[in-house]
């Protein structure tokens, strides 16, 4: 289970979507996500589908990659799925054990908003596949810059979720193996009511803690060692410059989402 | 400037409510200077890994004092000039590794020192390819092995372009093949870049690579020399908790059960090897 979890997880790569502008891919991505949320016709999420499978195949990213991202949420979308078919009220197609009702409008709601799930996660896979957490949130740092003037400490932010980033996989190693090394001395995770796993977890989640400091600590003593003054005159080793391929890019996405909309008014 | 670092009296405890009396660090004079290969070693707890945390001020002398570069460790405006002097490589790589991109790790330095960020290319390509990662600059750290895991965060260190690199046991959680990896680093960085090297570590091995050694007891340096007068002398290394090189070990078990008396500085298996075929061939089956 814990090897399925795959947010946050960048793979290097030479496509355009890989050198698109950071800040320009996370507006780009807040606008899908936005979309995704005001259509809700046939023809705008094929046109939305289309999209981001095009992006996919762009980025030279792996199908099964994007598969795998939808893994850990696979029961939220199933459980949205089936309560959407279940509870719209609606002209009935077909009744289950006299009490529950299938509807036209449910299976039609169900499927949209199945599809409007597993589209924006893939969509958002898609900004963390091809983003490395440092750029995402140097762009992020630099989109919400202005809020530096209301005191809202941007950089900082920014840096504790880069190192959250950084320390997923390695926390998730170290899960394991403590489960293994419970496991060794009898712990039991698999068997018993909700209440019992869950008491279960907690010489799991001790030892993790305590680690999880230690790190903390020997990582702040290392950035030290490294110069590590915060926000003061930092530079970058990539710095983000708008090219012209950006402007063609987010001109063209624009466009798209444009069109997408108003052929939903149309439709 | 030829003396790298400089402590004189140095004193450091602890807050400790168990033993609030014990020092550290008790009364340390120590002097190494530019361009010098030092091992520093002793028993776990021995005061080795607190001195090095002394040598570019993450710890502060609580008497005495500590020059690195002739600069003062306790004044607070030295602090900068300093670590940019005097580096430090960690135990585990996993903890000092900030970014998930090799490249962009070894660039934080510079990038928290407000480089040009041309210059920071430079700078990162030159120290991925001194250390051997150059191919891997895109590779995520977590997917990479622990020797070269702790390359990357030895070229992190080395962009700063420091003259002198602290190893707080480098290698103490690598496997021999990642072992010799970081060790021949080491010897790269010190013999063609002139890099100061302090090596904190417990194994002899390592230590015999070294041009000096300093054995620490209890906070106080015991030994100093060269790894070539002091591996000889067992007795006292046991005292300290420490077991010669397997090299020392051999000749000094014949010496011992032949009843001959041969020098026992071998610290490389290949003069162990000349040593024992010269005493074979000279008829010493005689004794």
């Amino acid at each position: 289970m814990l090897k399925d979890i795959t947010l946050g997880q960048y793979f290097p790569g030479n496509s355009i979507v890989h050198k698109l502008d950071p800040r320009v891919k996370i507006i780009l991505i807040a606008v899908l996500i936005v979309m995704l949320f005001v259509t809700n016709t046939l023809i705008a999420y094929l046109l939305l589908a289309g999209f981001i499978l095009l992006t996919v195949y762009l980025s030279k990213l792996s199908f099964r990659m994007i598969l795998r991202g939808l893994k850990p949420v696979l029961v939220i979308i199933l459980i949205t799925g089936i309560l959407n078919l279940f509870y719209t009220p609606g002209v009935e197609v077909l009744r289950l054990f006299g009490v529950l009702s299938i509807t036209r409008e449910g299976i039609f709601t169900a499927i949209l908003m199945v599809t409007r799930l597993i589209l924006l996660i893939a969509g958002t896979s898609i900004l963390t596949y091809t983003t490395s957490p440092m750029q995402l949130t140097d762009a992020l740092e630099r989109l919400f810059s202005p809020l530096k003037a209301l005191h809202v400490p941007v950089h900082e932010v920014a840096m504790m979720m880069s190192i959250a980033l950084r320390f997923i996989p390695l926390l998730v190693e170290e899960t394991d193996k403590i489960m293994s090394a419970q496991r060794a001395r009898g712990a039991d995770f698999d068997t018993g009511n909700l209440l019992q796993r869950g008491k279960a977890l907690v010489p799991i989640l001790i030892p993790l803690f305590v680690s999880a400091f230690r790190r903390a600590d020997e990582l702040a003593t290392a950035m030290e060692c490294r110069l590590y003054q915060g926000d003061k005159r930092r530079t970058r080793l990539r710095q983000m410059t708008l090219c012209p391929m950006d402007g063609i890019v987010a001109g063209v996405c624009v466009a798209f989402f444009l069109l997408v909309l108003y052929l939903q008014q149309t439709a | 400037m030829s003396e790298m670092i400089k402590t004189e009296h140095l004193t450091f405890s602890y807050t400790d409510t168990v033993t609030p009396n014990k020092l550290s660090l008790d009364h340390i004079d120590l002097t190494i200077p530019a361009g010098q290969f030092v091992a520093i070693l002793g028993r776990n707890g021995s005061g080795k890994s607190t001195l090095a945390k002394q040598f570019n001020a993450i710890n502060l002398p609580a008497g005495g004092r500590v020059l690195v570069s002739g600069m003062d460790t306790r004044d607070p405006n030295n602090l900068i000039p300093i670590r940019k002097e005097a580096s430090m490589v960690f135990q585990n790589p996993d903890n000092q590794i900030v970014s998930t991109v090799v490249e962009e790790d070894v660039a934080f330095a510079l990038e928290n020192l407000g480089v040009p960020s041309p210059e920071i290319r430079r700078r990162v390509d030159e120290a991925l390819k001194t250390v051997g990662m150059y191919d891997y600059r895109l590779h995520a750290p977590h997917l990479l092995s622990g020797g070269q895991k702790q390359r990357v965060a030895i070229a992190g260190v080395l962009a700063i372009m420091p003259r002198c690199i602290i190893f707080d046991e480098p290698t103490s959680m690598l496997d021999p093949q990642g072992r010799a990896e970081v060790m021949e680093v080491i010897r790269h960085l010190n013999k063609d870049f002139h890099i100061t090297i302090v090596l904190i570590t417990h194994h002899m091995e390592e230590a015999a690579q070294a041009e000096r050694m300093v054995v620490l007891e209890k906070g106080k340096v015991v030994m100093d020399g060269t790894p070539r007068e002091l591996m000889c002398r067992t007795a006292e290394l046991s005292r300290f908790g420490l077991a010669p090189p397997q090299t020392v070990a051999l000749v000094q078990e014949v010496n011992r059960i032949a009843g001959v008396l041969m020098p026992s500085d071998t610290l490389t298996v290949q003069e162990c090897a000349d040593r024992l075929q010269t005493y074979l061939l000279e008829g010493g089956v005689r004794a």
